[in-house]
């Protein structure tokens, strides 16, 4: 167990002897099915579930020669922006003490921060590899949707959740991307891109005539600090020969409230399947009552309080009478938001913005006021609404020491063309 | 449930029908804790009012293969993790 407590489960497994990442030590969030080695989701409800099979990206992850180093925590089943609701404890951000480490693939990033793994997979819904990322100090990329194997995730929000790879420079990052990506027949969701990759290959820091695209909406509000690092990496790639303009993005002021329901949405059919039958702890059989207040007790006690809080807020939008008022309009939000990307991204290789509004929270500062804490994926969930790519690379540290990154999005499988941006600055 | 679409922040006892609807036992206190954040997140989400209609059409395609059976998981395995089984088959609570 490290000082800062970055993993649930620190089991090695050895990979093949040879491959593209045999040198490389490589953390996996705990929400990704290992044969044999527990898989917690941070959660209670899971705390002795052992997968009886691999997730796709471990298979390749052994291919490559990689050695897992171990599971990694993370917020109670991916929800937190923190890592501060898993079960088994929070984790302290090795790069700025005292602070967190950013959510949900908050072990995932610490150990990829503090040296105890080369790289690691997170896994990102609405920010969870790019948030973490910004906060210690290292890169993390968010494949376009359909890029990267689900097959042994287990699942929170399915429309919206993709694995990607942290790293502390871009070209690792991509070296990684390059191994777990591709098609696979057990996501019905893949797509061919991806199968003969080389992101690795360009992460050459060419920049010269790239022209990136500043969507204003996304500085508003945003720290005063955070702004002012994001504005010197622009300078900076403005020196390496990119252009910029700005340009006015006006659905993605609903992208965090549309975000949100359908990641509840989904997230409440999705946890129906946590009963204490199939796996999970003991229902009481004794009880007096039916089978559903067997269900609904070891539900009580498995859950954190944010699962419970998103599981009711899901049933609650997809409830009669709720359907239109909700979930419906968030469907029109998320088209939205996915036609002004696609417009914008006519005019630009990239878009660019701060990957988080506010530098890392102060340890337990946000988890009594959950909207306050929604709000601070502003950034990063119109990407996941979009189904598009996006990487995170650090931009330097406010004055207090806290690390703040910078965010660059590309077009559906344009994940070339974030590397090599990326690449520019780390 | 008592209240109608329209209607303003929810009061304790729609958190608890909520609550059963999604099988969670809720207490007293959770209950009101819940009650309390929910009428700040409703609030919030109600500006989705403001976003226009909008026609999406998804590029979809068939994604297919040969239906050729494979080795899946044995009995053994697929109950390795079940707090209770009787006879090969996963035990549960009783009905009622």
């Amino acid at each position: 167990m490290s000082e800062y407590n970055g993993y649930i489960t620190a089991e090695p497994i050895a990979g093949a002897e040879a491959g593209p990442l045999a040198s490389e030590r490589v953390a996996v969030k705990d929400n990704i099915s290992t044969a044999g080695v527990r898989t917690t989701c941070g959660s209670a409800m899971l705390e002795s579930y052992v997968p009886p099979y691999d997730a796709t990206v471990i298979e390749r992850l052994n291919e490559a020669g990689a050695t897992i180093t171990g599971k990694t925590n993370m917020d109670e089943f991916g929800m937190g922006t923190t890592t501060e609701t898993s079960a088994f404890g929070p984790v302290e951000n090795p790069a700025a003490l005292g602070r967190v480490p950013g959510g949900s693939s908050g072990g995932s990033a610490a150990v990829v921060a503090a040296g105890d793994a080369d790289m690691a997979l997170g896994t990102d819904t609405g920010g969870s590899v790019r948030c973490p990322a910004a906060f210690c100090g290292v890169v993390g990329i968010k494949p376009t949707y359909g890029l990267v194997s689900r097959h042994g995730l287990v699942a929170y929000a399915n429309s919206l959740e993709q694995i990607g790879p942290i790293a502390p420079a871009v070209e690792d990052a991509a070296r990684l991307l390059d191994v777990i990506a591709g098609p696979d027949e057990r996501d019905a969701t893949t797509r061919e891109a991806g199968a003969e990759s080389a992101y690795a290959a360009a992460a050459d820091g060419d920049v010269a005539g790239t022209e990136i695209g500043v969507p204003t909406q996304l500085l508003e509000g945003a720290d005063e600090a955070v702004v002012e690092r994001f504005w010197a990496a622009i300078d900076e790639l403005e020196a390496q020969g990119a252009d910029y303009h700005e340009v006015e993005l006006p659905s993605l002021e609903h992208a965090v409230e549309a975000y949100y329901m359908i990641a509840m949405s989904e997230a409440s059919s999705n946890l129906a399947r946590f009963d204490g039958v199939r796996y999970g702890p003991a229902t009481e059989s004794d009880s007096e009552g039916d089978w559903n207040d067997a269900f609904a007790a070891v539900r009580e006690a498995g859950f954190g309080e944010e699962v419970k809080r998103r599981i009711l807020l899901g049933t609650y939008a997809l409830s009669a009478g709720y359907q239109d008022k909700y979930y419906r309009k968030a469907q029109d939000a998320r088209a939205w938001v996915k036609r002004d990307f696609d417009e914008a991204l006519k005019e630009a290789d990239v878009l660019a913005s701060p990957t988080m509004p506010v530098p890392p929270f102060e340890r337990g500062e946000s988890l009594s006021d959950p909207l306050t804490m929604y709000l601070a994926d502003a950034n990063t969930v119109p990407v996941n609404l979009a189904n598009l790519p996006a990487i995170s690379v650090p931009a330097g540290e406010t004055d207090a020491g806290a690390p703040v990154g910078i965010q660059f999005i590309g077009p559906a499988f344009g994940e070339e063309q974030i590397v090599r941006v990326g690449s520019a600055l780390a | 449930m008592s209240a109608d679409a329209d209607g303003d922040a929810v009061d304790p006892e729609e958190v608890k029908y909520i609550a059963e609807l999604a099988r969670v036992q809720l207490s007293d206190a959770e209950a009101e804790r819940f009650t309390e954040q929910f009428a700040d997140i409703l609030t919030y989400f109600e500006t989705l009012d403001e976003v226009p209609d909008f026609e999406s059409e998804p590029e979809l395609t068939n994604v297919m293969r040969p239906d050729d059976p494979e080795e899946g998981l044995s009995q053994e395995e697929a109950l390795q993790n079940a707090p209770a089984t009787e006879d090969g088959y996963f035990k549960g609570p009783p009905v009622s």
